[in-house]
């Protein structure tokens, strides 16, 4: 105990536009869980892919039990010893359980055949040495989302793994499992084996870490004991950024109510939601991954039916079942995955920012070129989109300007809300000012604007109102002088709001 | 007055200059392959490089051209339809039938096999569209469903026609230009303004391109599909009663493979598997690309089993190249 099994020093990468790591130094023992913290962004997923061989580093050194190694690629990552278990689970579900554990490595006789009864027996083995009330011969998918990540954990110990990897491994567990889950952690920290932990809740850090390590804008800020921390103090040190600049909002008057929301429900997923928009509000929904900010966009958006509530629109009672539905009403979304739902990217900037306005084109049957193409150029005037002609194709743009792509897309269609979920998303700093200024345009035009968003910074800076979402609730409303980074965090990460 | 003629000049210039450079530009790989197809077969061959021969190609290949046309579409949406030959034969037969079992007048025998291409296309794009079942398969389905159906319908047996007019349709002549040839430049000049310049070819293209982003932009995708299915469906109903009608009679095993075919010259053509990227102007050159290596394997004497082999091995070879373009465009 005590020894040291991994060390990563100094270790860098670029991506374009962003800095992801900035001499990051992290170092692991043997037969300890280590937490890795930070916000969405801080570097911490780019830091594992980078030790399970997905990326490699920029600069840096990686040393395994002291020496010097070099992962290119995932099998290396494997054969030193590092396994790295996934958000979305990586088995085949229509195999059995053993058939995936022993996935690749089968375990075969001497004429070359797989040997399944001795490979069932070894898999009931490694599952029963956990205590895991799981069969060898059980269909995967037929086990609950718990179990199957025992099998992945089962998995990583068949090739006698050194340090397991586990990325939010609580997201989709209920409390029960959780708990299976701890145990587990318990008897691989009695085998000697290494853990890092990257989670969200809080909560659960104290109770399962010996240490954590807090990332924030690519940078390592500290590593702690758990027993010698406290929530507050990391809650601190994950958000303690300053604000920049970044933010010029002009604030005024809003105006009259565009949108209401009332009692929408999706099951599992949105739980009572209520809340309104004013003409001229930018109003910020603040949470942590998976807590409904997403799909209360989608739901507003008609893109997922919601089981109950109503929706008004200036007013008057919108029934909303289609993006089509949504769009009648003035109502548009910036999608947050800009290349999967945004953008046609093997398509020019012209075909993609007219694509849901082509009526106003329209000469009888045909489109009217030259008036789409004046359009088009008023457009990346007003946002300054840089692009040589309006005929590049949207691939060819950064993420910046893409994002800017998608938002006049929307634009052209004179909306009264504007729904933007995490516009910021993977733009680099210069970008992101133009980005507000266009958002605070906008806001200034009348137009209500949600806005999704995982920075917090960006939130504070950018709402007149904040929401605050948890568990597909929401948690806390706060107004512009109650906002606060660790308010916010207070609330997304599960707390209540006091009635005052 | 000046600015008139300064929009004349630009559209002068856009049409004779800019979008033929920009075509050949797109397409140079397989067009520097087509003209050195020519170029050797016009040097191996007396009788290709002559005027009777160059309107036989172009007549042989109208059949494989409008269904390639309508097989552009359904690619570019990101979907397959493999029943095109099944419909050629039971559009085909069924309109010989028709006039020379039923006793229809020829218009609406003509009308009444255009309408059956029609209603298997429509029925293709709902069912895909509405279930979500993999065109693919049900397609295929399809394809096997009509083909037996024309073996239904006729026995077995060639419907025999001799209705002068109806002949005409497939064996007349405008000029020195045979009318299936001149049927087939009307349907690319049609295709080719849906697809450019209407709001349903943008929406062809965005469906393939990225069928999220078409769905977040409130485009139906359900109605883009079915049309697609239904011009396909049509065009191959029309390719199967004009080659009925020059062979005065219904084979009921005409079509045959003509799915492979129309897939391979889009393929030439640049069209990308997974939807979204390729033009019409591509997959002419694609047609014209395998009706001139059928035609000068032909005059080279040439065995038709070897033809196959050949056929195939050009088709690989042409895909693989474009494979390696977009490789290192990529990077």
């Amino acid at each position: 105990m005590g020894q040291i099994v991994l060390t990563m020093q100094n270790i860098h990468k670029k991506f374009p536009g962003v800095y992801a790591l900035q001499g990051v130094n992290f170092e692991l023992e043997y037969g300890e869980v280590h937490a890795l913290l930070g916000e969405n962004g801080a570097g911490k997923s780019t830091l594992i892919k980078i030790l399970a061989g997905i990326y490699s580093a920029d600069e840096g050194k990686i040393f395994l039990m002291g020496q010097p190694v070099k992962i290119q690629n995932v099998l290396q990552a494997q054969a030193q010893g590092i396994s790295v278990i996934h958000q979305e689970l990586c088995l085949a579900p229509n195999m059995t359980v053993a058939d995936n554990i022993f996935l690749g490595k089968e375990k075969t006789d001497k004429t070359g055949f797989v040997h399944f009864s001795k490979q069932n027996r070894a898999a009931q083995d490694l599952l029963d040495s956990f205590d895991l009330a799981i069969k060898a011969s059980a269909i995967v998918s037929k086990l609950s989302v718990a179990q199957q990540q025992m099998v992945e954990i089962a998995k990583a110990l068949s090739i006698e793994s050194k340090i397991i990897v586990m990325d939010e491994p609580t997201a989709s567990l209920t409390l029960k499992e959780v708990e299976k889950l701890f145990q587990m952690i318990e008897g691989l920290k009695k085998k000697n084996i290494a853990v890092i932990y990257i989670s969200h809740r809080m909560e659960e850090l104290f109770q399962v870490a010996d240490r954590v390590t807090v990332l924030r804008d690519g940078k390592c800020i500290s590593t702690k004991e758990t027993s010698k921390t406290t929530r507050e103090e990391l809650i601190a040190m994950m958000v303690g950024r300053e604000l920049q600049d970044l933010y010029k909002r002009t604030f005024h008057p809003l105006g009259d109510t565009v949108l209401e929301v009332h009692h929408f429900k999706r099951c599992h997923v949105l739980h009572d939601i209520n809340f309104s928009l004013k003409k001229g509000e930018i109003l910020g929904v603040a949470g942590l991954v998976g807590s409904g900010r997403t799909e209360l966009a989608r739901a507003i958006f008609g893109i997922d039916p919601i089981d109950d509530g109503e929706l008004l629109v200036a007013g008057e009672k919108a029934a909303i079942s289609s993006p089509t539905d949504a769009m009648g009403f003035g109502i548009v979304l910036v999608p947050e995955d800009r290349k999967g739902q945004g953008l046609v990217l093997v398509q020019s900037v012209t075909y993609n920012i007219t694509l849901t306005i082509l009526k106003q084109f329209m000469k009888g049957i045909s489109i009217d070129h030259q008036l789409e193409k004046e359009l088009v150029n008023s457009y990346i005037d007003k946002l300054s989109i840089k692009t040589p002609t309006h005929e590049q194709l949207a691939c060819n743009l950064s993420g910046g300007n893409q994002q800017k792509i998608v938002i006049a897309k929307w634009l052209a269609t004179i909306p009264k809300v504007l729904i933007l979920d995490e516009p910021t998303r993977g733009v680099d700093v210069g970008a992101k000012a133009e980005l507000y200024s266009i958002i605070n345009m906008l806001a200034e035009q009348g137009v209500g604007i949600l806005m999704i968003s995982s920075e917090l910074p960006e939130i504070i800076g950018m709402s007149d109102r904040v929401l605050v979402m948890h568990n597909g609730r929401i948690t806390g409303t706060l107004t512009r002088e109650e906002l606060d980074q660790e308010v916010i965090m207070h609330y997304a990460t599960g707390g209540i709001q006091h009635a005052s | 007055m000046q600015v008139k003629i300064g929009t004349d000049n630009w559209l002068i210039k856009r049409l004779l200059i800019a979008t033929p450079v920009k075509y050949i530009k797109r397409n140079a790989g397989i067009l520097i392959g087509l003209s050195a197809m020519c170029i050797i077969l016009t040097l191996m061959s007396p009788v290709f490089f002559t005027a009777n021969n160059i309107l036989n190609v172009l007549r042989q290949v109208s059949s494989n051209a409008n269904i390639a046309l309508g097989m552009t579409l359904v690619i570019l949406t990101g979907g397959i339809d493999l029943s095109v030959g099944a419909v050629v034969a039971i559009a085909g037969t069924m309109a010989a039938g028709f006039i020379a079992l039923s006793g229809l007048p020829v218009w609406m025998a003509l009308c009444l096999g255009l309408l059956i291409g029609i209603a298997i296309g429509c029925f293709n794009g709902t069912v895909i569209a509405k279930t979500g079942m993999p065109p693919f398969i049900v397609t295929m389905a399809m394809l096997t469903m009509a083909r037996g159906l024309v073996y239904v319908y006729t026995g077995g047996l060639p419907i025999r026609t001799l209705d002068p007019i109806f002949n005409k349709v497939g064996s007349g002549y405008l000029g020195p230009i045979p009318f299936p040839v001149i049927y087939t430049i009307i349907l690319y000049i049609a295709v080719m303004i849906l697809l450019y310049r209407t709001k349903l070819g943008r929406h062809i293209y965005a469906v393939g391109g990225n069928r999220e982003a078409a769905r977040f932009s409130g485009i139906n995708i359900a109605r883009v599909e079915i049309v697609v299915y239904t011009i396909i469906g049509f065009l191959s109903a029309v390719t199967g009663i004009v080659l009925c009608a020059r062979m005065y009679s219904g084979q009921p095993t005409i079509g045959n493979g003509f799915e492979l075919d129309a897939i391979a010259a889009v393929v030439l053509g640049g069209t990308s598997f997974s939807g979204g990227i390729g033009t019409i102007g591509g997959t002419i050159i694609g047609v014209l690309v395998i009706g001139v290596l059928n035609n000068g394997l032909n005059l080279l004497g040439v065995s038709s089993f070897w033809q196959l082999i050949v056929k195939g091995a050009v088709i690989l070879l042409a895909v693989y190249i474009d494979t390696l373009k977009k490789k290192s465009n990529k990077k």
